[in-house]
């Protein structure tokens, strides 16, 4: 948004034409009040969201919401667990596209990614399963996996590096693709017609620490540490930060940009492989839909920005979703809200629009116009 | 980068500090508690049959709000089973779940928790599978389709000859179906509703498309269009949004509707729907529970336990068709009227005296079971859910519709 643009919004036919207010961009701001106006916000989504919840029950459990939050996502260890689960995937795959928006390049195929990978585990879980030892199946299912996700997103990449396309649109259609791959071969193997698999008896690895989850969120951290270490680091960070910023820059300081292009879109693409692998194997019940992933490829693209691509940002903003996704849905549950699914998008989606407005505040002062002669 | 980690502390601080209260404040009482898992929520004409039924036999049996646990939107994934999990956290003595992908979950659950009752509607593996504390339900739905198909076979016989409507006329007397998925259930229910049409109009013919989703408006609206654009005269669905009643409204094709009526959106269109009216079951399942009793592993209702009912008929239905439905609804109770009597229906020309059904679900997909005596197919008998997914002739499957969402 210009400054320009605003001007003519606010516009009031004076003899003078100075608008009734403008923007101005912000230098000045201290960090503490930047998180003062972030904590604030994030109060007065829960505001609304409570309000909300209030006026669909006529009136009643407003407070009743905030403890059904709470309780929904930490109120037992069991439910603690299933956000931790919860946590570790969507962070994974925030990690995950991380690189690549910073590389300035648009991968929303996130979501297929990873699903094409959690696919590529089952796919081994089907043919290998039982006939080779657990240990081998489950390594084989990382190497599927991790293969798969980064196939998946070399594709666009190798297409956007040599013939410029545009990889929003090819990253999107890959999405599509996976989906489609995942009905076709959930119909081949699902020799009933049903469409379903159910629970797969081999492949699992979950209970790796004596609790179910947990070695997903062992694993998702590690590589929170890795991605923080590339990032900041590492000469390929720097490289696909360069190229983000300009890719005339890059060229001129000698950067290959198509190898970072490349390069950068398999390391996301290893990521997402590794988060369809926890999908499957970590999970008490391996199993594949076209809906397993769950638009998380495409939550993850929200949580990334608003961490402004940093790993250890990324960490609260991931569990802020997820303990509002847990702590709406049991709020939604517990009051019968009818449609609990549409409960919790309000709550995630008012918790992502006051937060991204804020930052809208964050950068600009808006400045009214002086009273008259004065 | 200090206030930062301060911040961290703090909000550290206050996950844990609310942990610490929410466990707390709960109170794990011994009250009998039931837990419902629902695919989708009400939007889905499908949950909302089990969501009702779920509500009308708790309030009849008197258990409060508190002691009723409703999870909707509930994925066949692992998400299943921590769900399942999750209630009997919360002190659920009796769980159910309403869509066929939740039954490996539940099974896993139900071997984990023995002291909880796992039910499942529409499942296969409870009668083998030996785990005391898991039960699978459903009903004959396939007398109620046939019954269905007859007011079906009454409105296309009304529109014989009637220009208005399209003309039909013994060599085109063509309808379609909106199935779910290729399977046995979505099989065994349009084949007796076709049967229950050919018993008004014996040279109708059907072609079904699938959807490949339980819940997919779009791609139902677009696999009715299809049918429409074929030449079906008349459309029944197997799946669970409003997408096929909605397309027949539109252009004005008479639609039998599945799992409530949908009188209300289609007031041009309507004939009637079947259902199964899970009142019954409910309310032995949780009476067991209660009572501490076992629930029988495979539970089956009929028209006599009231499991199966249809709606009031539609305006678009024809004259005549209450009378036709009450005669055959006479004969199917007196056991004088068998649905998939072998007499009604050939497959590649010849008439079928043996059949091998998928009864015992291993996981093997090995049919073993001889369906097929005293001149008709026993469906639901046993198994209550359906195994009946022979192609009979005068029905073509006409692919699968997908649309992108």
């Amino acid at each position: 948004m210009t400054v320009k643009n605003n001007a003519v919004a606010g516009a009031v036919k004076t003899s003078h034409k100075e608008p009734l207010f403008h923007l101005v961009k912000r230098t000045d701001i201290a960090t503490w009040k930047k998180w003062l106006i972030r904590v604030v916000a994030v109060v007065i989504a829960l505001l609304i969201a409570g309000i909300v919840c209030a006026a669909l029950t006529g009136g009643k459990n407003f407070v009743k919401f905030y403890s059904e939050l709470f309780s929904g996502s930490l109120g037992t260890v069991w439910r603690l667990q299933v956000m931790l689960q919860a946590w570790a995937i969507l962070m994974c795959i925030s990690l995950a596209v991380t690189p690549a928006f910073k590389m300035r390049f648009w991968n929303i195929g996130a979501e297929g990614q990873t699903l094409i990978s959690a696919l590529a585990a089952v796919v081994c879980i089907i043919y290998f399963g039982g006939k080779i030892p657990e240990p081998a199946l489950i390594m084989t299912m990382l190497a599927f996996s991790v293969v798969a996700g980064a196939i998946w997103a070399v594709i666009p990449a190798i297409f956007k590096a040599f013939w410029g396309t545009n990889e929003t649109l090819f990253t999107l259609m890959m999405n599509y693709v996976a989906t489609q791959l995942v009905l076709y071969a959930v119909n081949i193997w699902a020799k009933d017609g049903s469409g379903t698999l159910g629970v797969l008896s081999h492949g699992s690895f979950d209970k790796l620490f004596g609790m179910e989850y947990i070695q997903n969120v062992v694993f998702v951290t590690l590589l929170t540490v890795i991605v923080f270490v590339y990032l900041k680091f590492f000469k390929h960070g720097y490289e696909l930060e360069v190229v983000g910023e300009s890719v005339n820059t890059a060229k001129y300081i000698g950067i290959n940009v198509k190898k970072v292009i490349i390069r950068t879109m398999v390391f996301s693409g290893v990521m997402c492989g590794l988060a369809g692998f926890l999908l499957v194997g970590g999970s008490p019940s391996p199993t594949v839909n076209a809906n397993l992933v769950g638009g998380r490829g495409f939550t993850a693209i929200l949580v990334s920005w608003l961490s402004k691509f940093s790993p250890i940002a990324m960490i609260f903003v991931t569990l802020l979703v997820v303990f509002l996704e847990r702590g709406a849905t049991q709020a939604a549950n517990t009051m019968r809200l009818g449609d609990s699914g549409a409960f919790v998008d309000i709550v995630v989606g008012l918790f992502f629009l006051l937060i991204i407005a804020c930052e809208f505040f964050l950068n600009y002062k808006i400045k009214f116009r002086k009273k008259e002669g004065k | 980068m200090k206030l930062k980690k301060i911040l961290a502390l703090v909000l550290i601080l206050a996950v844990v500090g609310a942990l610490v209260v929410s466990l707390a404040a709960c109170n794990d009482d011994e009250e009998f508690k039931v837990g419902f898992i629902f695919l989708h929520d009400e939007n889905s004409t499908y949950d909302k049959n089990f969501i009702d039924a779920a509500r009308a036999a708790t309030e009849a049996m008197g258990l409060s709000e508190s002691q009723v646990l409703f999870r909707t939107n509930v994925p066949e994934t692992d998400a299943c089973y921590n769900t399942a999990r999750e209630l009997v956290d919360a002190g659920c003595d009796v769980i159910f779940a309403d869509s066929f992908g939740h039954e490996k979950f539940m099974l896993q659950a139900a071997r984990e928790f023995p002291e909880v009752e796992f039910c499942h509607a529409t499942g296969t593996q409870a009668h083998t599978a030996g785990v005391a504390n898991f039960h699978n339900a459903f009903a004959t739905i396939y007398e109620g389709r046939y019954l269905a198909g007859i007011a079906a076979g009454m409105k296309l016989k009304a529109m014989y000859g009637d220009a208005t409507t399209g003309a039909v006329s013994d060599a085109n007397a063509k309808i379609g179906y909106v199935g779910a998925y290729p399977y046995a259930e979505v099989k065994s229910g349009y084949t007796s509703f076709f049967l229950g049409v050919r018993s008004i109009v014996p040279n109708a013919t059907m072609e079904v498309v699938y959807t490949n989703s339980w819940y997919s408006e779009a791609a139902e609206k677009e696999g009715a269009n299809r049918l429409i654009a074929n030449g079906a005269k008349l459309i029944s669905q197997h799946a669970d949004s409003m997408g096929a009643p909605s397309a027949c409204e539109q252009a004005r094709i008479p639609n039998v509707s599945y799992n409530g009526s949908t009188a209300a959106d289609c007031p041009n269109t309507f004939i009637i729907s079947s259902r199964i009216d899970w009142v019954p079951y409910f309310k032995y399942m949780i009476e067991q529970a209660k009572k501490g009793e076992a629930i029988v592993a495979d539970w089956c209702g009929t028209i006599e336990t009231g499991s199966v009912v249809l709606t009031e008929l539609g305006a678009a239905a024809a004259p005549g068709t209450q009378e036709a439905i009450d005669a055959a609804k006479a004969q199917l109770a007196a056991g004088t009227l068998k649905v998939f009597d072998t007499s009604k229906f050939t497959v590649n020309g010849q008439t079928l005296t043996t059949y091998l059904a998928d009864v015992d679900d291993a996981g093997d997909y090995v049919a073993e079971t001889e369906a097929i005596h005293d001149g008709y197919f026993h469906e639901s008998e046993y198994r209550s859910a359906p195994y009946f997914d022979i192609l009979i002739d005068g029905i073509t499957e006409g692919g699968n519709v997908t649309v992108q969402e």
